[in-house]
């Protein structure tokens, strides 16, 4: 063992003094056991730098693309016009009711959302590995920004659904109250699946490739072109055991008022607040690897 | 006095080996755990695990300024790695009773597509500050960077002189109680190598704990009260600056009498020994600038590369690189299992009088290298009675040059 403590003779000679040291260290740098805790405190006091990495993601996009904000309400819109042209006039897909377009806006908007704040939350360490190697803060920020930054989008694409809802008359209920509820679980949803892809990802790649296929499988098992209500009655219990068919349902109906179904939008309750537990805690367990391994 | 920084027993252990450098997927997990029963234990024992740094125990007091100083792989890396939380220890602890900040590259975290200005928010941010403390200093930091009218520019529109000021002016910046600091000073111009110094300095004054890892000596020798030598996962010295960078120069070469010997030749082709001697063949370490210098070097070769050279480069006290050569002749004397002696002269009154150290390399161009011999063979020129001499201790230049003048 080499032991070195520094004399205190050059120290002593400093001009300034210094306020006096706590008695408690600030820091205790250790090995973790097998325990871990969530760090919520660190969390907390590096708010601001996900404030700056949401702000540097949404500013990067729209400065590269061409187009800007164009793309975020036009790819949608896009969407929207070819599933109507062919789901809804071709193939006569029921809408609950609802002008076709409207019908599959409200679940492409969210859907569009999950899908790209999973995409990019599943990337995200692996894209931030610069930032991970050289310097400390609390690693869940990177999945949670790129999970905010996409939110920006969602709002934007938002704006388009009220101008649909004007342009075909679709009124709005007052269980809209309930949106932001829906939009709040939907976040926590993509946050909880992205945290743990992206931990999983940096030690094994392949998730990242898995990711979008598993994303393409996922929208057709979700209400997202079709309503819930095709799916045979014997089957519901199972469709309904997907936390994405509680929350986008959820997300129809609080906005037209089409009474919410409260068993589902309760199972993909909980679910996401068992996973986003779960990934949490597996994500600080992978964390102390990242700097080594990525 | 209280330390600020106390590190106790500290060890940190990678694994090397087996799957060095390639990320396993999970179809090689998925075969591996199918194959572990077959295969036993033998794919295993082929990872390796060594110790960056071992067993490491230091106290530094508020306001001292350390230099870190070692060869690649001494643990420098990891040591600061671990003091700024990037990478947890493997054992042992760390305390800090300060408030710490690190700055292992500037511009962490720049994005070539935003401006200078928005860079200074997101880069400040990265690095702790608040955004009222980024607010209030953000002209302080635009005058340091002298970049005003490149505020508004996307860094990538920079020249690498400029992306380099500005990243070091928001972190000059920082205003922590610790500070580690990473080789950030071996970049950009001289005059504005000069304007860090001084601001680290100043920053030093102000009673400041700074650890500073660097290959200039220089850098540390004008910086630092306090240096520590690490070498292989441990501190070999500690103590004041120029007493260890002299040690440092002097004594940490391996072997005996400043040669070189490596008894493991396990690589392709190996440097298994060097030393430097004397035009009659007599191994020494101080010369006179009027002496011929003669470096041995010896090479095993388990296998054969054609296409490898081997060569060597001098570098003087502050690690500035003096001259680098390869051997013409390597591509003909070589085969496989073969041992080989080769010598070079170097030409006389070249070097000016001071400390020098070599690296030996056996490399493939654009390929790698196959075995290297860091820093070793240290050697003291002494003034044998130059027109220089009444300069000595001076800095006049790494090379005496033969000028044709006329009048």
């Amino acid at each position: 063992m080499e032991s070195v403590v520094l004399s205190e003779s050059a120290s002593a000679a400093r001009p300034k003094a210094e306020p006096p040291l706590p008695d408690e260290p600030l820091v205790v740098i250790k090995p973790s056991g097998s325990w871990v805790n969530l760090g919520l405190r660190d969390l907390w006091a590096y708010r601001e730098l996900l404030y700056f990495l949401i702000w540097r993601d949404v500013k990067v996009r729209y400065k590269q693309a061409v187009l800007g904000i164009l793309w975020v309400v036009l790819q949608p819109l896009l969407t929207t016009l070819i599933l109507t042209i062919f789901l809804g006039k071709f193939a006569r897909v029921p809408s609950d009711g609802l002008p076709y377009p409207v019908f599959v806006y409200a679940g492409l908007l969210p859907w569009t959302f999950f899908a790209a704040a999973l995409t990019s939350s599943g990337n995200s360490l692996v894209g931030n590995s610069n930032l991970i190697t050289k310097i400390y803060f609390p690693r869940m920020i990177i999945p949670a920004a790129a999970v905010g930054a996409r939110l920006v989008d969602f709002g934007i694409g938002f704006l388009n659904l009220i101008g649909l809802m004007i342009y075909y008359r679709v009124g709005v209920a007052k269980s809209i109250v309930m949106l932001p509820l829906v939009v709040v679980l939907i976040t926590l949803l993509a946050l909880a699946v992205g945290m743990w892809a992206t931990a999983l990802n940096v030690k094994y790649r392949d998730v990242g490739v898995m990711l979008p296929v598993l994303i393409q499988l996922w929208m057709f098992a979700s209400p997202v072109m079709y309503p819930s209500s095709i799916v045979p009655a014997r089957l519901q219990w199972i469709y309904k055991l997907n936390p994405t068919t509680g929350i986008l349902d959820g997300f129809r109906s609080a906005l037209f008022g089409r009474g919410i179904d409260w068993t589902a939008l309760g199972i993909s309750t909980g679910f996401t607040i068992g996973l986003l537990v779960y990934s949490a805690y597996a994500f600080r367990r992978m964390e102390k690897n990242f700097a080594d391994v990525v | 006095m209280k330390p600020i920084v106390k590190v106790e027993q500290l060890s940190k252990q990678y694994r090397i080996g087996a799957r060095q450098g390639t990320n396993p997927t999970l179809r090689d997990m998925i075969v591996q755990t199918v194959r572990a029963p077959i295969k036993g234990f033998r794919e295993k024992r082929r990872g390796e695990n060594i110790w960056a740094l071992k067993e490491v125990s230091f106290e530094i007091n508020p306001g001292e300024v350390v230099g870190i100083i070692g060869r690649n792989g001494a643990g420098k890396s990891t040591l600061l790695k671990l003091l700024s939380r990037i990478t947890e220890p493997s054992t042992g602890c760390i305390k800090l009773y300060g408030r710490i900040a690190s700055l292992l590259e500037v511009g962490t975290g720049f994005h070539p597509e935003l401006t200078g200005r928005e860079n200074i928010y997101l880069n400040g941010a990265i690095l702790g500050m608040k955004k009222t403390e980024i607010e209030r200093k953000f002209d302080e930091i635009v005058a340091f960077s002298e970049i005003e009218e490149f505020l508004d520019t996307p860094v990538k529109h920079y020249s690498s002189g400029m992306y380099m000021r500005l990243a070091f002016a928001v972190a000059a910046h920082l205003e922590p109680e610790i500070l580690l600091i990473d080789e950030v000073l071996a970049v950009g111009d001289a005059a504005f190598q000069n304007k860090c110094l001084g601001k680290m300095g100043e920053v030093a004054k102000h009673g400041r704990t700074v650890v500073f890892v660097s290959h200039q000596m220089g850098a540390i020798a004008q910086l630092c009260n306090k240096a520590m030598l690490m070498h292989k996962g441990s501190i070999a010295k500690e103590g004041d600056t120029q007493s260890v960078i002299d040690y440092y120069l002097n004594e940490v070469t391996n072997g005996t009498r400043g040669g070189y010997i490596n008894t493991e030749p396990n690589k392709d082709i190996t440097i298994t020994e060097a030393q430097t001697l004397d035009s009659s063949g007599n191994t020494k370490t101080h010369f006179t600038h009027k002496e011929p210098i003669v470096i041995e070097i010896g090479c095993k070769i388990n296998r054969w590369w054609p296409k490898s050279t081997l060569g060597f480069f001098v570098k003087d006290h502050r690690g500035r690189k003096i001259f680098t050569v390869n051997y013409p002749e390597w591509s003909r004397v070589g085969d496989n299992n073969k041992e080989v002696r080769v010598t070079a002269k170097i030409p006389v009154g070249l070097l000016v009088p001071g400390k020098y150290v070599f690296t030996i390399a056996v490399s493939i161009a654009r390929v790698g290298v196959v075995d290297l011999a860091e820093d070793v063979l240290p050697i003291t020129i002494i003034d044998g009675g130059s027109e220089f001499y009444a300069y000595e201790g001076g800095d006049y230049g790494c090379v005496f040059a033969e000028c044709e003048w006329s009048s």
